[in-house]
């Protein structure tokens, strides 16, 4: 595969954000005005100076007019794309390559989703009609799979398990709490999550992320121009995407403990930017913690732990705010919920605001201090054995 | 022994069939049952638990129930795969008999035909409405010169409280008749006798039948019944103490029990009212089976029904019952069930008790186009492998997973290969109308994975490296539509 990347080719030097929550007085429209005109503020520029815009939506909106019909875009490029629960990631790499190609010369990613009008609990949406005969399972369900695949191939007992997954839990909420746009902003004891109704297999509802409303943007321009608009501009370094071939339900020979989608994307994700050891050199990741388990997988997926080490990783804090890798310093899907288009760019947004050393001081990670200039989203749609995976690497310096 | 019958059709001889020339009542002696399959589903209710919630009621026994997601249909298809299974009969019609059909207007038996594995040129049809049809179906596929699949499958039940409920039960028979040396029990013959009164009978759409007094219809049924077995065992030219066995059912219970007596001959064999209830349009089937599974060479088995009069089929076990060997026996079904189900379940799969469902979108139906384009797979559950590198897909595609090779693929029919649990949940979210759901994935005997939903399972049972076995189902109905596919059930092993 010729992956050749854009490393240091575009920087991101404005972003908006969203509070995400159960928005029941606010609409699509509102949710993408506040997000385009707090990214517009960030970057000190006005509408007019952004050339295209590429807006991420799974089931809030189709066409490029979802969003310039309520911000009153003046015929100018817009292009709506969906993949998945990356689809907010998604619009965030086209904006880039679209500004790496020299098409534009001021690109602004946007995500958005509003769950919350459906009247329904949990993710939903509509498929195209069918035979009937695909499993009908709910999210949790399908994430569910990797717990007992892993414990089993790793000798964990069902105890220690529980306790792994509700430490990832505790941990993400406990950093939600220290975070204004979290949907859910109270820390929660690990006996609350430990004793929490199960939802499937072995999740009870503490091992799910919630789910919301939200947006978030981010303008992206060419690298050389960056500090026209920021004294502290962050570079994109790498964007990898895959789509798997769906085969994990389908092939024996999958195992319902990685995610091979991810494992893709990553490495060549950190050959793009040149990362050897990312646990050593990374100081911080955003990742898709749609479940507990998923978090647990994906440690392993992106070198974060040896494989069948990520569990003790976990108990032993290396993922926390001051630990040697902190992942999910802005609480995650567990605080955010998951607006599916918005994710990818609330991941981002996190980085934006730690690498630039912006976030609060309670949740501020210690990884910055000690040097370290690189931050990590991974964003993931589908289920184990049948995803998409996207990996971005974005970091301060504009050459390494 | 084993059946000669091949999948290659063989043609029949004219002076196999010998309607034209017989004497009324007879039959051609080479017609007749080469196999059977008769299916129990593996829950069971107890009466005493209707008792506990209704406080009334009779405490002994229990009564079959078909799970939520069967129907006569799906019940029908499992009984003629037990039946198929042992003799691999070219098939050239089906005819299906129940008097509670999942559909109207269109032909229920089409869907067995793909489920079975049938090929598309067998005729095959419905004998609905009446529990007479499955005598019906039994005497024309009886009568037929073509290899025949009869099926008879029932879901019995009535309003809250009252016998039908407590005593129906359901269930599935499937007989597959031929001629030749595979022929276990051969047509002596059959009489009839036809009674237009108001004994039981339902409108359509209602759920419970509307009775006249047991003893009204009781008279009725006496007045036949002694003339019609004196008819079959005259046209058979026998006698009734050469009779070996004497099925005698229907669904006025106290007529049957009359009936018995005033026909005499050797004790009565197990009626299954106390372990299983009685199961309609399928009770003459299963009980045959039943009755087939102990059966020796040489011996006459009178299938006495009475449903709007009296039907005799009189049947003569031949040599190749020795050596015939059976897919599940009933007396095996008998003692392999699950009988926690509490009368508030029963109620709910039965569609009696309304619950509410979870707060997530109801479920599509099957779209008429992809349906029928996946036919081979939605019913037939047949995958494809391919020619290049023998890798299984379920479901069949055109690209190799394996190899890539496109378009080197052969189907494969996989509905009876068994597959061992490599991962699974419980879903409490997932819509059902038993909810949780258990969906495992399956690696499957010679290669293949899926990943389906477990059913007739306790959740709190299952483990990895679980052993199943494919069964046909009815995952759900929505917008009139039924949903039809397969699930898996842990192995129950034949012995």
């Amino acid at each position: 595969m010729s992956s050749r990347g854009i490393c240091d080719k575009v920087a991101v030097v404005g972003m908006g954000c969203t509070r995400f929550a159960e928005h029941w007085g606010k609409s699509v429209d509102d949710l993408l005005v506040e997000a385009f005109a707090e990214a517009l503020q960030s970057a000190a520029i006005s509408k007019e100076e952004v050339d295209a815009f590429w807006l991420g939506t799974m089931m809030s909106g189709y066409s490029g007019m979802t969003l310039s019909r309520p911000l009153k875009i003046d015929h100018k490029p817009v292009t709506r794309v969906e993949n998945y629960c990356a689809t907010g990631s998604e619009a965030f790499r086209n904006a880039c390559y679209a500004v790496a190609s020299g098409a534009y010369d001021v690109a602004m990613a946007i995500g958005v989703e509003k769950l919350k009008d459906s009247g329904f609990s949990g993710l939903h949406g509509t498929v195209p009609p069918a035979d009937g005969t695909a499993a009908q399972l709910a999210a949790p369900a399908m994430f569910s799979l990797l717990a007992p695949a892993y414990s089993k191939r790793y000798g964990i007992d069902e105890d220690q398990m529980k306790e792994v997954l509700t430490r990832i839990a505790w941990k993400n909420h406990y950093n939600g709490a220290r975070n204004v746009r979290a949907q859910f902003r109270g820390e929660v004891s690990k006996e609350t999550i430990r004793c929490s109704p199960v939802v499937a297999g072995s999740l009870g509802i503490y091992d799910c992320s919630g789910v919301a409303d939200g947006a978030a943007a981010a303008i992206v321009v060419r690298a050389e121009d960056a500090r026209r608009y920021t004294e502290h501009p962050i570079y994109v370094k790498a964007l990898s995407f895959v789509a798997g071939p769906g085969t994990g339900p389908t092939d024996p020979a999958y195992s319902y403990t990685s995610f091979t989608e991810v494992v893709a994307s990553a490495e060549d994700a950190y050959a793009q930017a040149g990362i050897v050891d990312p646990r050593a050199e990374i100081a911080m990741a955003e990742v898709h913690d749609c479940f507990t388990v998923t978090e647990l997988v994906l440690m392993e997926d992106l070198r974060f732990a040896e494989r069948g080490a990520a569990w003790k990783e976990v108990l032993a804090g290396t993922y926390d705010l001051q630990g040697d890798l902190p992942v999910n310093p802005d609480g995650g899907l567990k605080s955010f919920g998951h607006p599916i288009g918005a994710s990818g760019l609330r991941m981002l947004f996190e980085c934006w605001l730690q690498l630039r050393s912006e976030a609060p001081e309670e949740r501020r990670i210690g990884t910055i201090a000690r040097g370290k200039k690189l931050a990590l989203t991974q964003n993931l749609g589908g289920a184990p054995g049948e995803a998409v995976s996207f990996v971005s690497i974005v970091g301060t310096e504009p050459s390494r | 022994m084993t059946p000669q019958w091949g999948y290659e059709y063989a043609p029949l001889h004219c002076d196999h069939v010998a309607h034209n020339t017989a004497k009324k009542g007879t039959v051609a002696m080479s017609i007749g049952i080469v196999s059977y399959g008769a299916y129990i589903p593996y829950n069971r209710l107890r009466r005493s638990e209707i008792v506990r919630a209704l406080g009334q009621g009779t405490v002994r026994g229990m009564r079959s129930v078909a799970s939520y997601d069967e129907d006569a249909t799906s019940m029908g298809v499992e009984a003629a795969r037990r039946a198929l299974k042992v003799a691999k009969v070219p098939i050239e019609s089906l005819y299906f008999a129940t008097a509670t059909p999942p559909y109207m207007d269109k032909a229920n038996a089409a869907a067995m035909v793909p489920a079975l594995g049938l090929p598309a040129r067998v005729f095959a049809a419905d004998m609905c409405a009446s529990v007479r049809s499955g005598i019906a179906a039994l005497r024309v596929a009886a009568e037929g010169k073509e290899p025949a699949l009869v099926v008879l499958s029932d879901i019995r039940t009535g309003m809250p409280g009252g016998s039908d409920e407590s005593e129906g039960g359901d269930g599935a028979a499937a007989f597959v008749f031929g001629e030749g040396s595979g022929v276990i029990a051969e047509l002596l013959s059959r009489s009839a006798a036809t009674e237009e009164f108001l004994g039981r009978w339902r409108i359509p759409g209602e759920q419970s039948s509307r009775l006249w007094e047991e003893r009204f219809g009781e008279q009725v049924y006496l007045s036949l019944v002694e003339d019609a077995f004196i008819d079959a065992t005259k046209s058979a030219g026998i006698t009734t103490d050469q009779v070996h066995n004497v099925i005698v059912t229907g669904l006025h219970s106290r007529a049957v029990r009359r009936a018995r007596s005033i026909i005499g001959g050797p004790p009565p064999a197990d009626d299954l009212i106390q372990e299983v209830g009685n199961t309609g349009t399928a009770h003459p089937g299963i009980l045959l089976a039943a009755t087939l599974d102990e059966a020796e060479p040489d011996q006459v088995v009178a299938l006495v029904v009475l449903s709007d009069g009296v039907d005799v089929l009189l049947f003569r076990t031949t040599n190749a019952i020795s050596g015939y060997r059976g897919s599940i026996a009933v007396a095996d079904q008998l003692s392999s069930y699950s009988d926690i189900m509490s009368y508030t379940t029963f109620l709910s799969w039965r569609g009696i008790l309304h619950r509410e469902p979870p707060r997530r979108p109801n479920p599509a139906g099957p779209a008429a186009p992809p349906a029928l384009r996946n036919q081979a797979w939605k019913f037939g559950f047949e995958g494809s492998r391919c020619q290049g590198c023998g890798t299984r897909h379920m479901p069949p595609q055109r690209v190799c997973q394996h190899c890539g090779e496109v378009d080197q693929m052969a189907g494969e029919r996989l509905a009876d290969i068994k597959g061992t649990v490599a991962t699974f949940t419980v879903d409490h979210l997932a819509y059902s109308l038993s909810p949780p759901i258990i969906v495992a994935v399956i690696d499957f005997d010679g290669g293949g994975r899926f990943e389906c939903e477990l059913t007739d399972v306790d959740p709190s049972s299952v483990s990895i490296g679980d052993r199943v076995e494919m069964t046909f189902r009815r995952l759900f109905t929505a917008d009139g539509t039924h949903n039809y596919f397969w699930k898996a059930r842990p192995l129950q092993e034949v012995k």
